[in-house]
């Protein structure tokens, strides 16, 4: 069961896509500095806004960075926002989702709707307020607000699934028995939803991940932390689409998108071996209906 | 015949009354509270700030202007911020009068423009660019999902599906970036910038209305592409699901032509669940489409926002915010009301 | 074909004429490296205004027969052979409807050959009004019937299963769970079909409502004259209401006769444990047997006679040899397939093996 979703291409790919960028996060700019001696902040005055060559890569930017490095400082900035974005937000999902679904009554009510608040309200220019009246907005402050803000989706989800937990039998015995109900939220019922909590937070990474970029792009973020949100951030400060700087701002897009990818293959890969109703979509089966179709001789 | 008749007699008949107005008296409630609970959260968060709210703000104004507030903009603040020694529950009460006359402040940097002048200045470009693409995204979404998913596992659900999920993994802005890059730099299709063309009076004449058409374009067609996907893959999962349905066999059952099943029978009915998708949708959309903004200079409020941000006008941000939020929860209602009219067990019980 | 011809009438087919012939039809589903054979070899004669019983546990391959039959089945379900021959009340040579494509067989569908689903909740569109959709069929077999007509039509046709006139205009939610079973039994026959599959129709209503359908059943087919095709896993049910029973197992046909002589004298030791499971409804009590172990894996069904690991009266060759369907009884048309009764009719055996052996 366990090792039964990796069967899936698409779970293989994407959990690879993952595994690489948290490596590059936690290994990459060490690597960067000591076998390529690549400093994200030098400034190389000889080369200023020069498209990729062999002495960078990826080029440099107008300040005579090398890309290259950025890219790679910017995985540490960026993931580092997306996991504790992601831990933040979905410890709150937990926690107000898992109660509402399994308490019910008033405590549901007044849960379920604050989570249908923070579900309809547009969170981004929220968030914008939010980190425009705190100053100095670090990565960290960056991540602790995006998790504050974006727990709602994986909440409600949540909800649903302890409300059918609560209802099955083995709870209501237990529940019957005498068993104490924080201890049974706990220990019971919340173990029953660890596939699903892995992953809304996949997506809640992914969702951190954009929210930061998003946020440092409209310079929220101090800008002398490089995450891959800042990168693009300067590169439309200085302009770098009105001058053809393409190298600038393509790579850290395209890392943010590669993870969104990634992410969303793990879903789809889970989602088809978990709901029988999409499996038989897969084109395997179609084909091999198709296959089987012909070999009858078409009768 | 006996048998059925005396059947169908003590089956009570349901009330008839139609019960729409109840679902959408319940969602207009929600909505009531969630506006109340915003406009409460916007009056507090800069008086959460520690130490006095309008002394603060001042104090970041004149660092990021580098220049003197004026006496007058000092006022303005105090207005929508509290004086220092005002009571908090009388600021409270001050604070909601002001907002029922929609009067939001003045602006610090555009001083003393009303920050309602500004807001409702930048929202119709907004509602336009914003309205547009989301029915646009819908539609083209919702459509092509049903089709993958009716023939899901087929060649061209195999193609557009992975696409589709690899594009909504891509962020707007960047998105937008690209296509500024590529459409606009590169190949000079499109304007760089703005709304509409400066050179042209604003009005609704047709060279006016035709050059809206030229600069909203890409803005446009990029918060489409980026937006559609959600749709698409929503579509096409709730398609692969109903086409098991039983509903679905029966149709084909009855030998109706295989448009009619598809449209009337799953379509129809795997389209509800993107309704009630909306308001998780919308928030998405509407950060999507504020950061497009500030990438094409459009004219609207999530560039007024921007501008706002970047020179620290609290009073701008604050209206901009409360806009944006009635603008969200009114669309929500609205995709309620869509809602109630196409399923018939929210629209007359049961 | 050419016997068929012979047969041909000029005028409407004489009822006790056969209405659907199927021959030796197998479905599998396409699903891992080995596909699995779900039905069997299946094959059976359905005369004109007969109701036929098919009995049998979940996992026989009912389901499996009923969309094979129906031509409802979706990948990756794929009938490898066999014949489906549609006689029409028109005397017009048998159409094989497993070689029609989709377009030829939306020309027989409902006209011919309709279905009533086990669950008629999930089987009415929730969002269309009942009306809407008898309309819908009815102006597709129709195209000069006006909307208004149609459901004037739709009214009379739920009138018949005592379902009040005002009701064309409700929601199948809004309907009980006994009144959306009839209404989907008149939705069934609105274009006057000469057989109508039923896929437990009565499963999802109570038992009172059950006997008051299956009375609504008999009644209109002596009113419309309409061939049934009746599964259920309910042999006492099919009793009451079932001229023929045919009884399946691991996707094959394993006995079948008339109902009463089956029921009475059943000739294969599944059928006498099927009926052995189940109390009678208007005989005296007996002692109730289940019948031990599960259904076969279909994916590794066992060697011989699939049911030999289960049989009490198992004897050598059971699980060497399968077992062809073959006269027993002193009733015509009454076989089982069974090794227990085929040393009766030895000499028939050679051929029935090649008929029905493993293919």
């Amino acid at each position: 069961m366990s090792t039964a979703f990796l069967s899936s291409w698409k779970v293989r790919v994407g959990l690879g896509i993952m595994a690489f960028f948290c490596l590059l996060a936690a290994l990459g700019p060490w690597a960067a500095h000591t076998l390529l001696g690549l400093d994200p902040r030098a400034n190389d005055i000889s080369f200023i806004a020069q498209p990729p060559s062999s002495q960078h890569l990826l080029g440099t930017n107008q300040f005579g960075q090398d890309v290259l490095a950025q890219v790679i400082a910017g995985a540490r900035g960026s993931m580092y926002v997306g996991l504790l974005g992601a831990v933040v937000g979905t410890a709150m999902a937990i926690l107000v989702g898992v109660p509402s679904g399994y308490y019910g009554g008033k405590v549901d009510a007044a849960l379920n709707f604050l989570t249908n608040l923070f579900l309809v309200l547009p969170v981004l220019p929220l968030i914008l307020i939010v980190a425009g009246y705190l100053e100095g907005t670090g990565l960290t402050t960056i991540a602790l607000i995006i998790g504050f803000f974006g727990w709602s989706g994986g909440a409600r989800t949540l909800r649903a699934q302890a409300l059918s937990i609560a209802n099955r039998d083995f709870v209501r015995a237990m529940r019957m028995l005498g068993e104490r109900g924080r201890r049974l939220v706990f220990a019971e019922v919340l173990p029953h939803l660890t596939g699903l909590i892995a992953s809304m937070f996949l997506h809640a990474m992914i969702g951190a991940v954009m929210a930061e970029a998003g946020l440092a792009f409209l310079g929220i973020s101090d800008s002398s932390a490089i995450s891959w949100g800042t990168m693009i951030q300067s590169a439309q400060q200085q302009s770098a689409v009105l001058r053809g700087l393409w190298w600038w701002f393509v790579p850290p897009g395209l890392c943010i998108a590669l993870i969104g990818t990634a992410c969303a293959l793990v879903n789809f890969g889970v989602d088809e071996i978990a709901n029988p109703k999409l499996r038989v979509a897969r084109p395997v089966s179609v084909r091999g209906a198709k296959r089987l179709a012909r070999a009858g001789g078409g009768a | 015949m006996t048998a059925a008749t005396v059947a169908a007699g003590p089956a009570a008949r349901p009330a008839r009354v139609p019960r729409r107005w109840g679902f959408l008296a319940r969602r207009l409630g929600f909505y009531l509270a969630a506006a109340w609970s915003a406009i409460t959260l916007n009056f507090f968060l800069p008086r959460l700030m520690p130490g006095d709210p309008s002394a603060g703000i001042v104090d970041k104004l004149q660092r990021v202007s580098g220049q003197q507030v004026s006496p007058s903009a000092l006022e303005s603040i105090q207005k929508v911020f509290g004086e220092p020694d005002a009571n908090l529950g009388r600021q409270y009460l001050d604070y909601l009068g002001q907002l029922v006359h929609f009067d939001l402040g003045i602006s610090v940097s555009n001083y003393p423009v009303p920050v309602s002048d500004l807001v409702w200045q930048g929202l119709p470009w907004t509602l336009l660019l914003v309205g547009s693409t989301t029915v646009i995204a819908f539609v083209l979404g919702t459509g092509i999902g049903a089709v993958a998913g009716w023939k899901a596992g087929g060649r061209f659900d195999t193609v557009v599906s992975p696409l589709t999920t690899f594009v909504s993994a891509i962020p707007y802005f960047w998105m937008a970036l690209l296509g500024l890059w590529l459409f606009a730099f590169l190949l000079g299709w499109f304007p760089l910038a703005g709304g509409y063309d400066a050179d042209i009076p604003i009005g609704f004449s047709p060279s006016f209305l035709l050059s809206v058409l030229h600069y909203g374009a890409l803005p446009a067609a990029t918060i489409v592409f980026s937006a559609f996907g959600g749709w698409l893959l929503g579509m096409r999962n709730m398609t692969v699901t109903t086409v098991r349905e039983d509903y679905v066999l029966l149709a084909q059952a009855k030998g109706l032509s295989s448009r009619r099943v598809m449209l009337r029978y799953a379509a129809r009915n795997a389209v509800l669940p993107n309704f009630t998708g909306f308001a998780l949708a919308l928030g998405h959309v509407v950060g999507g489409a504020l950061l497009t903004e500030v990438v094409f200079n459009y004219p609207g409020i999530g560039y007024l926002l921007y501008t706002s941000l970047q020179q620290r006008d609290y009073p701008v941000m604050q209206g901009v915010f409360f806009l944006i939020m009635l603008t969200v929860l009114l669309a929500n209602l609205l995709a309620d009301s869509v809602y109630a009219l196409l399923d018939p067990r929210i629209r007359e019980g049961g | 074909m050419t016997v068929q011809a012979e047969q041909r009438t000029p005028s409407v087919a004489p009822a006790g004429q056969a209405v659907l012939e199927v021959r030796g039809l197998t479905v599998e589903y396409a699903t891992g490296s080995i596909p699995v054979r779900a039905c069997c070899d299946v094959s059976f004669t359905l005369r004109r205004g007969e109701i036929l019983g098919i009995a049998g546990e979940s996992g026989s391959g009912k389901s499996t027969l009923i969309t094979a039959l129906t031509r409802l089945q979706r990948p990756p379900a794929v009938t490898t052979a066999g014949e489906i021959l549609f006689h029409g009340r028109d005397g017009a040579p048998p159409v094989d409807l497993v070689a029609l494509d989709g377009k030829q067989l939306r020309r027989y569908r409902w006209t011919a050959l309709s279905i009533v689903l086990q669950s008629a909740m999930d089987a009415l569109n929730p969002v269309m009004r009942i009306g809407a959709q008898f309309a819908d069929v009815l102006r597709a077999r129709d195209r000069s019937l006006s909307k208004r007509d149609a459901w004037t039509r739709a009214a009379e046709l739920l009138a018949l299963v005592g379902i009040s006139a005002d009701r064309v205009r409700d929601y199948p939610h809004q309907l009980s769970g006994g009144m959306r079973q009839r209404a989907a039994i008149a939705l069934a026959l609105a274009c006057r079909p000469e057989l109508v599959v039923m896929d437990e129709p009565t499963t999802a209503v109570d038992v009172v409502m059950q006997r008051q359908i299956l009375a609504q059943v008999l009644r209109l087919r002596g009113e419309l004259g309409f061939a049934v095709v009746f599964v259920t896993h309910d042999l006492s049910l099919l009793l009451e209401l079932a001229d023929r029973i045919a009884i399946m197992y691991a996707g094959r046909i394993v006995e079948v006769g008339e109902a009463t002589a089956l029921y009475s004298a059943p000739k294969h030791p599944y059928t006498q444990g099927l009926r052995d499971s189940f109390p009678p409804l208007r005989a005296p009590l007996r002692t109730l047997r289940g019948i031990p172990g599960t259904p076969p894996d279909l994916r590794r069904p066992p060697s011989g006679c699939p049911f030999h690991p289960r049989c009490a009266q198992r004897t050598g060759g059971c699980d060497e040899r399968l077992p062809a369907l073959l006269p027993v009884g002193p009733q015509a048309g009454h076989q089982a397939a069974c090794l227990l009764h085929e040393t009766e009719t030895e000499t028939e055996t050679d051929s029935g093996e090649t008929k029905g052996g493993i293919r």
